[in-house]
C-alpha cells in the first residue's frame, strides 16, 4: 500500500507546534498580544452532515488552524445496558441491531457469541450456523465498508462514489431480506444457533452479489485512490503513529491504518475463522488515506472469505439441540410435554446461565465490539457491559485535530467511520 | 507466555496485595485488595508485563453487599496476544479511586463513562465531567436503585427526563408474585419493594375518560 506515498506531508505534532507558536513581535514595538486574534469557539454538531449522527466538537480555532478540540457525545443515550439488565438474554438481542446499525448482523453474532461464552457452549454450534454467521459478519463489513467510503467521498466532496456505494448496499439489504425478514433490523441470531435457515436459493443470490460487488469495489477504487483532490485531502491529514493508536484503544481498520496487524479473527479466531483463509491489511503511515485503503482491502477479503464459506457450507441442523437453550420445534411444542417445559421456561425466564463474568471482543466493521457479562446465575445479566469500538475510537479527537485546519476536520472525522448508535448506547 | 503466566508474574510483584488467579471460560481474574494502588498495578503490567492496551474498564454495582462498587479492567498486550482482568472494589461511602490515564490514555473516556452511570469518582482524573448524559443531570442511572423507567428531572434550558411509561411488552417475571404488576421487577424500585406509579394505568385511565374506550383512541370504523 506504499506504491502512493509521494506526496510530503507535515506530522500532526509539527503541525500543533507551528500553531502554537506565539507570533514573532513586531518591528514597531507594539504588543505583540494586540496583534493576535482572538481565538474562536466553533460548534460542529451535533446536527450537521460531517459528525455522521449527532456528534458534536467544540473547537477552539485561531483563523483556520484548529487548537484545541472537545468531542462531546451521548445525543443518542438510550440506556441499553440498562435495559440489558432487566431483559432475559434472548430478549436483548433486537437491541443489539440497533448498536452499530449499519451493520447489525455483526452486532447479533457478536452479542449471542458473547452469550454462548458464558454458557460454555461457543463450542459446540453446529457447523451449519457458524458458516451462516461468517457470512453475516462478512456481508455486514462489506455493508458498513461501503456507506463508509461513500460517505467519506461525500465528505471529501465527491458525490457519485456515495450513490455508487450505495447501489451495492441496496443490494446487501435485499439478502438481509430474504435471510431474516428485516431489511435492517436484523436480529438474526439466537442463543445457540440461529432464528431460521437461509430461504431456497440465497446462496446463489449472494454469490451473484459478490460478483456484482468486486467490479463494484474496483470502480470505486478508480475513482477515489489515484483521484488528486481526494489524495490531497487525506494524504497526511489525521496522522495516528502506531504507539498513539494503542495508547488509544483504537481497534479496526483505524487501528490497522496505523500500522499494527492485528484482528480478532486472526488472533483469536472463534467461528470457523481458523478454516479460512484471508489477509489483515495494514497501512504504513496511520493517516486517513491509509484508514481508507485499509477498509477498501478488507471489503475485497470479506468477499474472499463468503465465497469460501459458501463453497464449504455443511447441511445439518442450525440450532444446538439443547432444548434449555434454543426453542424446541414448534410441533413438537404443541405435542410433547417436556418440549413445552422448555419452551415455557426459555419464554418465561430465559437460558439458565451459570454465575460468572466473560468478555467477549469480536471483530467488528468498526472494530472490536467486547460485550463483558456479569452473571449471578438465572435469566438475566447482572450487568451487561458493551465495549463499543466507535466510543473509544472518538476519545482520540482531542489529541489528533489540534495542529489540523478546519477543513481537515472533515476528513479526520470521515475517515473514522465512526456510528453514534454504538458510540452512545 | 500464556494469561496465567503473566497473572502469576504480576501477583509476584505485588506481595499480598493480589488474590490468586481464578480462571472461568479461559479467562484469568485477578482481585486487587487495594484500589488505591491499582495506578501501580497498572503501571507495571504495562510496562513490565506488555500489556499494552487497555480494552475496557467497567463498573458493577453489587447493591446491597458492601463494598458496593467493583471496578473491572480488561487487559491485552498485543505483542503476547494474552487478555487479563483486573478487578478491585470501592465502597459506596468512599466511592473514589485514583485514575490510571497516566497508564493509558484511553483509560479517560471510560472513567468518565463510569462516573457517569454510576457515580464513582476518579481522583486525578484531568476531566472528570459527565459524558453520556448531560451536565447538571442528578442521577447516577446505571446503579441497581436506579428505576428502569427512569425518575424526573429538570436542568431549566438544558434538558428535562419524565419518568417512562412502561407499556406492555415482553418481560422477566419473578415466581411467587401475586400479580403481573408485582411480578414486573422493571416497576419495582428496589430498596422498598413498593411500586412506581404505574403510568399505564392512569394513561388508560385518561384516555378512557376522554374517549369512552380503555384500549385507544376509538375504533377506527367509527371515525370513518
Amino acid at each position: 500500500m506504499a506504491e502512493v506515498r509521494d506526496i510530503e506531508f507535515k506530522e500532526t505534532a509539527a503541525r500543533l507546534a507551528e500553531a502554537a507558536r506565539p507570533p514573532a513581535p513586531s518591528p514597531s514595538g507594539q504588543d505583540a498580544d494586540e496583534l493576535k486574534g482572538e481565538k474562536m469557539v466553533l460548534n460542529v454538531g451535533p446536527s450537521h452532515p460531517a459528525t455522521h449522527g449527532v456528534l458534536r466538537v467544540v473547537v477552539e480555532l485561531d483563523g483556520e488552524i484548529i487548537t484545541g478540540a472537545r468531542p462531546e457525545v451521548g445525543y443518542l443515550h438510550r440506556g441499553d445496558e440498562k435495559i440489558a439488565e432487566n431483559f432475559t438474554y434472548t430478549q436483548f438481542i433486537p437491541y443489539t441491531d440497533r448498536l452499530d446499525y449499519l451493520a447489525p448482523l455483526a452486532n447479533n453474532v457478536a452479542y449471542a457469541l458473547a452469550v454462548e461464552k458464558l454458557l460454555g457452549i461457543d463450542r459446540q454450534l453446529t457447523p451449519r450456523c457458524q458458516f451462516i454467521r461468517v457470512i453475516c459478519c462478512e456481508l455486514a463489513r462489506i455493508s458498513s465498508h461501503l456507506l463508509g467510503v461513500g460517505c467519506y467521498a461525500m465528505d471529501c466532496g465527491a458525490m457519485t462514489v456515495f450513490l455508487h456505494t450505495f447501489t451495492e448496499r441496496e443490494k446487501i439489504y435485499n439478502l438481509c431480506e430474504s435471510l431474516t425478514g428485516a431489511r435492517f433490523t436484523t436480529a438474526y441470531t439466537r442463543i445457540g444457533g440461529l432464528s431460521r435457515d437461509l430461504p431456497p436459493g440465497w446462496v446463489e443470490q449472494c454469490r451473484k452479489f459478490l460478483n456484482e460487488v468486486v467490479v463494484n469495489i474496483d470502480e470505486t477504487e478508480t475513482f477515489l485512490t489515484r483521484n488528486r483532490i481526494f489524495m490531497d485531502r487525506t494524504q497526511g491529514v489525521g496522522v495516528i503513529p502506531r504507539d498513539v493508536a494503542i495508547d488509544y484503544g483504537l481497534t479496526g481498520p483505524n487501528l490497522r491504518g496505523s500500522g499494527v496487524e492485528h484482528d480478532l479473527r486472526k488472533a483469536h479466531p472463534y467461528l470457523v475463522y481458523d478454516q479460512l483463509e484471508f489477509e489483515v491489511p495494514t497501512g504504513s503511515t496511520g493517516d486517513c488515506y491509509d484508514r481508507y485503503l485499509v477498509r477498501m482491502e478488507e471489503m475485497r477479503q470479506s468477499v474472499r472469505l463468503v465465497h469460501q464459506c459458501l463453497d464449504q457450507l455443511p447441511g445439518g441442523p442450525i440450532n444446538v439441540s439443547d432444548g434449555k437453550i434454543v426453542l424446541p420445534p414448534k410441533d413438537r411444542v404443541l405435542t410433547r410435554m417436556e418440549e413445552l417445559i422448555h419452551h415455557f421456561i426459555n419464554v418465561t425466564q430465559g437460558v439458565n446461565a451459570p454465575p460468572g463474568e466473560i468478555y467477549f471482543g469480536h471483530e467488528n466493521p468498526k472494530g472490536e465490539l467486547g460485550f463483558y457479562i456479569n452473571s449471578k446465575g438465572g435469566g438475566t445479566p447482572h450487568r451487561l457491559k458493551i465495549r463499543s469500538p466507535s466510543f473509544v475510537n472518538l476519545s482520540i479527537l482531542s489529541w489528533l485535530l489540534p495542529g489540523h485546519m478546519l477543513s481537515d476536520l472533515v476528513a479526520v472525522l470521515g475517515s473514522f467511520d465512526f456510528v453514534m448508535g454504538e458510540c452512545d448506547r | 507466555m500464556t494469561a496465567l503466566e503473566l497473572a502469576q508474574q504480576l501477583r509476584a510483584k505485588f506481595a499480598g496485595l493480589i488474590s490468586d488467579p481464578v480462571e472461568f471460560r479461559g479467562e484469568i481474574t485477578l482481585k486487587v485488595s487495594d484500589a488505591e494502588r491499582m495506578p501501580e498495578v497498572c503501571a507495571v503490567a504495562k510496562k513490565e508485563l506488555g500489556f499494552d492496551y487497555l480494552v475496557d474498564i467497567t463498573s458493577v454495582d453489587n447493591y446491597g453487599d458492601d463494598p458496593r462498587f467493583t471496578i473491572v479492567y480488561h487487559l491485552y498486550g498485543y505483542g503476547h496476544l494474552c487478555w487479563l482482568r483486573l478487578k478491585t472494589e470501592v465502597s459506596e461511602e468512599k466511592g473514589e479511586l485514583p485514575t490510571v490515564t497516566g497508564v493509558w490514555r484511553t483509560a479517560d473516556w471510560h472513567e468518565r463513562e463510569i462516573y457517569d452511570m454510576m457515580g464513582i469518582r476518579f481522583g486525578g482524573h484531568p476531566d472528570l465531567r459527565r459524558i453520556l448524559m448531560w451536565e447538571g443531570y442528578p442521577y447516577f442511572p446505571l446503579r441497581k436503585d436506579f428505576p428502569l423507567a427512569g425518575k424526573g428531572s429538570d436542568v431549566p434550558e438544558v434538558a428535562f427526563t419524565n419518568a417512562a411509561p412502561l407499556e406492555g411488552g415482553p418481560f422477566v417475571t419473578i415466581a411467587g408474585g401475586k400479580d403481573t404488576v408485582a411480578r414486573e421487577p422493571r416497576v419495582r424500585i428496589p430498596e422498598t419493594e413498593a411500586l412506581e406509579t404505574n403510568a399505564r394505568l392512569e394513561r388508560r385511565q385518561g384516555i378512557k375518560k376522554a374517549h369512552g374506550h380503555s384500549h385507544g383512541p376509538g375504533p377506527i370504523e367509527g371515525k370513518r
